[in-house]
């Protein structure tokens, strides 16, 4: 346990020593206020609930979740430093899980950093916590399932923008194939059970799951499945990289 | 301390390293010597537990790095080819952060970092960020690293490259220290390095060990060892070739070099010339004739020599 919260330790200490952090947030903030009030029109809606606020993440996380993950694997395969750390006396598992919880904690505080949007929402009316509550949960459940997402792609390669778009392809995969604009176009085609199928492995039915205030155990398992498999599939093509 | 035994590894159709077997006990420091791709590096990256082998076995202080990869490696100190380093540490961060991997923390972590500062000499860049540090004090850095838990085992490769002569010189002074207490490996192309550092070394050609022993004894092997190196004047090349290829122990004789009114001819043994008979002989055969001996040189052989021919036939035929 102690060697993954070291190996942390220096994911998040490594985002603070350069400008990537700062920048990161500052545009994280931007636009999460720019969707809500401009596109979102929270004010307009007249509405006590930040549905406005929590609907643009899937699409926001898209890029700057990648953005983040990008160089978790790449930059110790450009670096060398891989050598290195695997041949330290730590299991690949505790790299693996220590550098993804880096970048998650790093996200979280993120998130944790729009808290001003609910003071607003709860000085301006009178909305229900429990669902915003539940609606952050969401949000830090798709963060991490995207950023799992990029620790596998970054561990393809050694350059960092390869794993970016890979990472933004894939995710906006999980995305499209529950959005009912695409689905709709698909559902005639197809027959049923798999258009049902694949919507339901979208990262956009789950996350709606959330929105509406509801914690679902078959969305909680979703997500921890999204976390989980693309983890496995970076240990997988690390230790490929090395046979 | 390491075993290696009938150690193979394939990429793909190519075998980069071919059942390649040896030990290392502590208080040895074993130099890996071979040309470019000859399989140093694989070899070390699957001591270290890098790379898995293809088939063979390590064993590092009887802990087998396939089986026991973590006990293995908590014994060993690594020092990869180039150093790799992260470069958005501070050295005093870096440090601190492999001692932590390493279970090194608290009271123990500060000592350790002190201890391999002042042995590596870093104490004028502590603070500063890898990145802005030239290459001496990235590898002195990289060097840091492998002794932060004063291994008994130290592996590295090519831990002198980039550096400058008084750099080299630090380092192999650094190494041969250590060696009293540890068992290390270090590979090189660098000869004079192996004669000045290493107690046993081994030389590796595509894949395969093609010599192993202390560098004396490799030295002996040269085609050079126990020759005589004659100058003497007074006389010509011929006649010198004649009554020197008369000694009933010498095989050979050639001329080096023929500038009048200096001869320079090399005698070469027929075996070993252990007591000095053929020195003696050729200093009768000079007498005999009236040369005038500027120099008489018995040679000890040399590594390069050696180097060069057991591993120069396969690349002459590439």
């Amino acid at each position: 346990m102690k060697s993954i919260w070291t190996i942390t330790k220096r994911e998040l200490a490594g985002y603070f020593n350069s400008p990537v952090a700062y920048v990161f947030l500052v545009i994280f903030l931007l636009m999460t206020g720019a969707f809500t009030f401009l596109i979102g029109q929270f004010m307009d809606r007249n509405q006590a609930t930040l549905q406005a606020f929590f609907m643009w993440h899937p699409w926001i996380y898209l890029f700057l979740v990648p953005a983040v993950g990008m160089r978790l694997w790449s930059e110790e395969r450009r670096l060398g430093t891989m050598e290195l750390l695997l041949t330290m006396p730590i299991s690949l598992w505790h790299c693996i899980i220590g550098k993804f919880l880096a970048s998650w904690l790093f996200l979280t505080l993120a998130l944790v950093m729009t808290f001003p949007i609910w003071i607003t929402v709860n000085y301006l009316g009178d909305p229900d916590n429990t669902v915003i509550v539940a609606s952050y949960i969401g949000s830090f459940f798709l963060a991490g399932a995207y950023l799992s997402i990029t620790s596998m792609t970054s561990a393809f390669t050694r350059n960092q923008v390869i794993s970016f778009i890979l990472s933004v392809v894939i995710c906006l995969f999980l995305v499209l194939c529950g959005w009912p604009p695409v689905t709709d176009v698909v559902e005639p085609l197809a027959p049923r059970w798999i258009v049902e199928f694949v919507a339901a492995s979208s990262v956009m039915t789950n996350v709606e799951q959330f929105n509406n205030g509801q914690i679902d155990s078959r969305a909680v398992i979703y997500f921890l499945s999204v976390i989980g498999f693309p983890l496995f599939a970076t240990s997988v093509i690390i230790r490929g990289l090395r046979a | 301390m390491i075993q290696v035994e009938n150690l193979t590894k394939a990429f793909g159709p190519k075998v980069a390293v071919d059942d390649v077997s040896f030990s290392v006990q502590r208080g040895e420091i074993l130099g890996f010597l071979g040309p470019n791709g000859a399989g140093k590096s694989t070899t070390m990256r699957m001591i270290t537990g890098y790379i898995p082998p293809t088939a063979g076995v390590v064993k590092v202080g009887g802990n087998d790095v396939t089986e026991k990869p973590i006990e293995a490696k908590r014994l060993m100190g690594y020092l990869p080819e180039s150093a790799p380093l992260y470069t958005d540490m501070t050295v005093e961060g870096f440090l601190g952060f492999c001692a932590e991997v390493r279970g090194i923390r608290d009271a123990d972590k500060s000592k350790a970092i002190d201890r391999a500062i002042d042995m590596c000499f870093l104490k004028s860049v502590r603070h500063q960020s890898v990145d802005t540090l030239s290459k001496g004090y990235r590898h002195r850095t990289g060097f840091a690293q492998a002794i932060i838990h004063d291994p008994d085992i130290l592996v590295m490769d090519e831990p002198t490259d980039g550096l400058d002569p008084n750099q080299k010189q630090e380092v192999r002074s650094l190494i041969r220290r250590m060696g009293q207490s540890k068992a290390i490996i270090f590979s090189t192309h660098i000869l004079e390095e192996v004669e000045a550092a290493c107690t046993r070394a081994i030389i590796i050609d595509q894949g395969k060990v093609v010599a192993n022993g202390t560098p004396n004894e490799l030295k002996a092997k040269s085609e050079l060892a126990n020759s005589y190196t004659v100058s003497v004047s007074g006389t010509e090349a011929a006649s010198v070739r004649d009554k020197l290829g008369s000694v009933i122990q010498s095989s050979k004789v050639t001329i080096v070099n023929d500038k009048p009114p200096t001869v320079v001819a090399r005698v070469f043994p027929k075996s070993a010339d252990g007591e000095g008979e053929l020195g003696r002989a050729i200093f009768d055969i000079a007498s005999q004739n009236n040369w005038k001996v500027s120099e008489i040189k018995k040679e000890e052989g040399r590594m390069d020599d050696i180097f060069r021919n057991i591993t120069l036939p396969d690349t002459q035929a590439q």
